[in-house]
C-alpha cells in the first residue's frame, strides 16, 4: 500500500522579532498563514485542514491556545490537529500535515507553527522540577555545553569553529528579511570577542529569543498539479530516545542517526554531501552545525568541522547549510523547526529569494528538541518523486 | 489506502487520587503489560506510538517526555505527541497506519486530573486577553449551557438526572469506573446545587487515569484479536472560541464530525459519548442522531470516570472492547476538547468481516 504524493504548494512566515507587541498571538499566526495562503494561492475553501504545533503551553501561559486561536486559524468547521515534540514541534507538524495528504484523508492542508515568548518567560516555564529527574538549573545554553565540549574533545575540533558558524548564519540571516537578526558586517574577531556564556558557547554562537510564527500548505499530487514549481516532499522522518540513560551519546545521538538512514533511505540519497544542494539544520549554538553534520551522514564521525573549516557549508559550497540565517537569525521555538522545513521548500521552489541557492534541486530540513532526543527531518525536491 | 483496526485497548484504574507522579509512567507500565499481553506483541514490534497528554495538567512543560520511560524508547522509536486528548492521538496513530508507513501504532492518553484544581486549571483554556483572566471555570461554563438548553426547553432537570443514574448504575459492571451505582433520579433532584443548574450528580468526577489503545492494518488484525473493530470513519472539527458566538444548546462540531465519519442514521448497536456533563450527552445524542435504540455508554461512561487526556480514547477503547467482545456489530465512539464541548471527534467502527 503506497503512499500519495504530496507537496508544498507555499509557504509563509512573520518578521520574527524580540517582542511582537503589534500583534496578540491570533495576530502573530495569521501573518504567517496569510502570506503563506498567498504564496500556495489558494483560499479558505481550499484548505480541509488545519494543524499546528508549539513547543510548550507554559511559553505563553495558555493551555492548548489553538482552543482560542480556532478562528483566527481558519479552523472553525473543520478538523484542527495539535502537535506538541518539544523543539522538534515545527517539522513534527510539516510531517503530520504532510501524513494527512499522503494517508488520502484531505487534499490540501495547512501547517502551522509559532512562539510567542514575549508573552511569557521560557526560562521559568522551563525550570519546573520533573519528578525523579535531577534539575540542571542551567537553561538550554548550559545543558549542551557539555556535549559540545565533548564533541571538541572527541573530533579534536579547532576553538573557532564555532565562531565561523556564527558568523555564517549571522551574514546569510543579514540577506533574510523575515530574520530576527541582522548582522551584514559580523566578524570572526567580534564574535571571539563576544562573552562566554557557557564555556565554549559564546553570547554571538547563541540562537536568539524570538515571536514569530511559520505556515506551509501542503497538497495533494492534484493540488500541486495548478502550482509551477511545488516543493515535492521525498521522504520524512521522526525519532524518539529517552533523555538519559547509562551509555548515551549525547553528542552523536543514535535517535538523530536512525532517523537520518530512513530518510535518506525513502528518499533514494546514498551520498548525501553531494546529493544534497542546501540544508536547514537546527543550530541553535553554532557548534552544533558540525555535531549533526556527522550524526545527519554529511560527514563521518570527528569529520564535520572540516566541512565547516573549509567554507563548504557557506552559500556556494558544496553543502549550503542555514542559507536562511537559521536558527543562530530567528529563534521562535515552536515555528523554528518549521522554518527549517519551509526554507527547505523555498530553496527547491526556487522562491529563497536573496537567500537563494543556485540550482537547489534537492533540500533537506531538520529540526530536534529535548535533550537532543526528539527528530524531525524532511527531504523536498523540485522534482516528482518516483 | 489501508484500513485500520482497533486490536486492544486497555485502561488504569479510574481514580479520584493516585499516589503517582504526574508523569503518567506509574499508570501506563501496567497498560502496556496488558495490551503485550493481549496481542502478543512487545514494545519493539510497534510501528508507531502517539500520546495525548497536556503540561497545563501536570504543571510544567514537557511533562510528556516523562511518559515515555513507561515505553522503554532505547533503540529509539518512531514516536509523536498531540497536546490534546488520546483520541487526537489515536488518530495520528490512524494517519499513520493510513499511509502504509507502519502496519501497527499504539496510541495512548494519560492524566493526573488531581494535581491541581481541574476547574480553575481548564479555564485556562479561554482567550487568554479577554476571557480567561475573568476565571470562568469549566463547571461554571457548563453551567451557563446547561442552563440555556433547560430555558429553551431543550431539556429538563430530571432528564439531567435520568443520564446519571443510567451511567452510574451502568457503571457496576465496569471494574474500572471510579463511581459505581446510584440513587434514583428524585432522590438526586433533591440535592442542591454545586453550580447552578448543574448539581454534583450532572458532573463528571475529577478522575487520573490513563488508556492506551493497539492500532493494526486490517491485514494484519486478525494476528492480534479474533474480532478488530475495524474504523471505518474517524473525523473531528472544531468550532469558534466565542461562547457568545456559538449557540451551546447544540453541537454541529459533532455532527460534521460524525457526517464524515459515516454517521448516516443507519443502526449502532453502542454509542460511547464523551458528555462530561449530563445535558451535554443530551446535546450530543441529538447532534448524532441516537435514538432510543442505542445503548449509550454502557461502561458508564465520563460520568463514572473521567480522567483527562485519556477520557476520549476511553470511549474509543470501551466502544471497541463491545464489538471485540462480540456484543455490538457496529459502535460509535466520541471524545471532545475544550469548553463546552468546543472540539469533537467521531470515530465509526464495525466487526471486521
Amino acid at each position: 500500500m503506497s503512499k500519495q504524493r504530496a507537496a508544498v504548494l507555499g509557504t509563509g512566515q512573520t518578521h520574527h522579532k524580540a517582542k511582537r507587541p503589534d500583534v496578540s498571538m491570533a495576530g502573530l499566526c495569521r501573518e504567517a498563514i496569510d502570506r503563506a495562503m498567498l504564496d500556495a494561492q489558494v483560499e479558505w475553501k481550499d484548505i480541509d485542514a488545519v494543524v499546528v504545533g508549539k513547543a510548550p503551553d507554559l511559553f505563553e501561559g495558555v493551555m492548548m491556545p489553538e482552543l482560542y486561536l480556532a478562528d483566527a486559524l481558519g479552523a472553525v468547521g473543520k478538523p484542527l490537529l495539535r502537535v506538541h515534540t518539544a523543539g522538534s514541534v515545527g517539522g513534527a507538524t510539516a510531517i503530520v500535515a504532510s501524513s494527512l495528504v499522503q494517508s488520502g484523508v484531505h487534499e490540501r492542508v495547512l501547517a502551522v507553527a509559532w512562539e510567542k515568548q514575549s508573552e511569557s518567560n521560557a526560562m521559568w516555564a522551563l525550570s519546573i522540577p520533573v519528578p525523579f529527574n535531577m534539575p540542571v538549573g542551567a537553561g538550554a545554553g548550559g545543558y549542551f555545553a557539555p556535549h559540545v565540549r565533548s564533541y571538541i574533545r572527541r573530533s579534536g575540533a579547532p576553538q573557532h569553529i564555532g565562531s565561523l558558524v556564527a558568523v555564517k548564519d549571522r551574514r546569510n540571516g543579514a540577506k533574510n528579511p523575515y530574520a530576527h537578526l541582522h548582522q551584514p558586517d559580523i566578524t570572526l574577531e567580534q564574535v571571539q570577542a563576544s562573552q562566554m556564556l557557557w564555556d565554549p558557547i559564546r553570547y554571538d554562537e547563541t540562537c536568539p529569543s524570538s515571536d514569530g510564527a511559520a505556515a506551509i500548505v501542503i497538497g495533494s499530487e492534484n493540488a500541486a498539479a495548478a502550482c509551477a514549481n511545488p516543493g515535492w516532499i521525498h521522504a520524512t522522518a521522526m525519532r524518539s530516545e529517552p533523555t538519559t540513560f547509562a551509555g548515551r551519546d549525547q553528542v552523536n545521538p543514535q535517535a538523530g542517526r536512525d532517523a537520518a538512514a530512513s530518510l535518506w533511505k525513502q528518499a533514494g540519497i546514498t551520498d548525501p554531501l553531494r546529493q544534497i544542494d542546501a540544508a536547514e539544520i537546527y543550530v541553535p549554538f553554532s557548534w552544533f552545525e558540525p555535531m549533526w553534520l556527522e550524526n545527519l551522514g554529511f560527514a563521518a564521525e570527528g569529520e564535520g568541522w572540516k566541512l565547516t573549516e573549509a567554507g563548504e557549508t557557506e552559500i556556494g559550497g558544496k553543502l549550503p547549510v542555514n542559507a536562511s540565517g537559521g536558527v543562530l537569525s530567528s529563534n521562535p521555538i515552536g515555528a523554528s523547526g518549521m522554518l527549517r522545513f519551509l526554507e527547505a521548500a523555498r530553496q527547491v521552489m526556487g522562491r529563497a529569494e536573496e537567500h537563494q541557492v543556485d540550482g537547489a534541486r534537492t533540500a533537506m530540513g531538520h529540526a530536534y528538541g529535548g535533550g537532543s532526543q526528539f527528530f524531525s527531518m524532511w527531504v523536498v525536491g523540485a522534482a516528482r518523486p518516483e | 489506502m489501508a484500513d485500520v483496526a482497533v486490536v486492544a485497548f486497555a485502561q488504569a484504574p479510574q481514580e479520584r487520587h493516585t499516589s503517582g507522579t504526574t508523569n503518567g509512567v506509574e499508570a501506563l507500565v501496567p497498560v502496556f503489560e496488558q495490551l503485550y499481553a493481549a496481542t502478543g506483541l512487545t514494545n519493539r514490534d510497534i510501528g508507531f506510538w502517539c500520546s495525548g497528554s497536556s503540561d497545563y495538567l501536570s504543571g510544567r512543560a514537557f511533562s510528556f517526555i516523562s511518559a515515555l520511560d513507561a515505553i522503554g524508547t532505547f533503540p529509539p522509536i518512531t514516536e509523536s505527541h498531540v497536546e490534546a486528548d488520546g483520541a487526537w492521538a489515536l488518530y495520528e496513530a490512524w494517519l499513520k497506519i493510513k499511509t502504509g508507513e507502519v502496519d501497527t501504532a499504539i496510541a495512548y492518553g494519560f492524566g493526573k486530573s488531581s494535581a491541581g484544581l481541574l476547574r480553575r486549571t481548564l479555564a485556562l483554556q479561554l482567550d487568554p486577553y479577554t476571557v480567561a483572566p475573568l476565571w470562568p471555570d469549566s463547571i461554571s461554563i457548563a453551567g451557563l449551557q446547561a442552563r440555556l438548553g433547560l430555558d429553551a426547553g431543550l431539556w429538563s432537570e430530571r432528564d439531567m438526572a435520568d443520564v446519571a443514574v443510567r451511567s452510574r448504575r451502568d457503571a457496576e459492571t465496569n471494574p474500572n469506573a471510579q463511581l459505581q451505582g446510584s440513587k434514583d433520579a428524585d432522590e438526586l433532584l433533591a440535592e442542591p446545587y454545586f453550580a447552578d443548574p448543574l448539581r454534583k450528580h450532572d458532573c463528571a468526577p475529577v478522575t487520573d487515569g490513563a488508556a492506551a489503545i493497539v492500532l493494526a492494518s486490517a491485514e494484519r488484525a486478525a494476528e492480534f484479536t479474533e474480532r478488530p473493530a475495524l474504523i471505518t470513519g474517524i473525523a473531528h472539527r472544531i468550532e469558534s472560541s466565542h461562547l457568545g458566538g456559538r449557540d451551546l444548546t447544540s453541537s454541529p462540531s459533532a455532527a460534521a464530525a460524525g457526517a464524515a465519519a459515516g454517521v448516516d442514521g443507519s443502526r449502532f448497536d453502542v454509542a460511547e459519548l464523551h458528555a462530561p456533563f449530563t445535558h451535554q450527552e443530551l446535546i450530543l445524542r441529538s447532534a448524532l442522531g441516537l435514538d432510543g435504540d442505542v445503548r449509550i455508554n454502557p461502561s458508564g461512561g465520563p460520568l463514572a470516570g473521567n480522567p483527562m487526556f485519556a477520557g476520549g480514547l476511553t470511549r474509543i477503547g470501551e466502544a471497541a472492547n463491545r464489538i471485540m467482545s462480540g456484543e455490538a456489530g457496529r459502535a460509535l465512539a466520541h471524545a471532545t476538547s475544550g469548553p463546552a464541548l468546543q472540539h469533537n471527534l467521531v470515530c465509526v467502527m464495525e466487526a471486521a468481516r
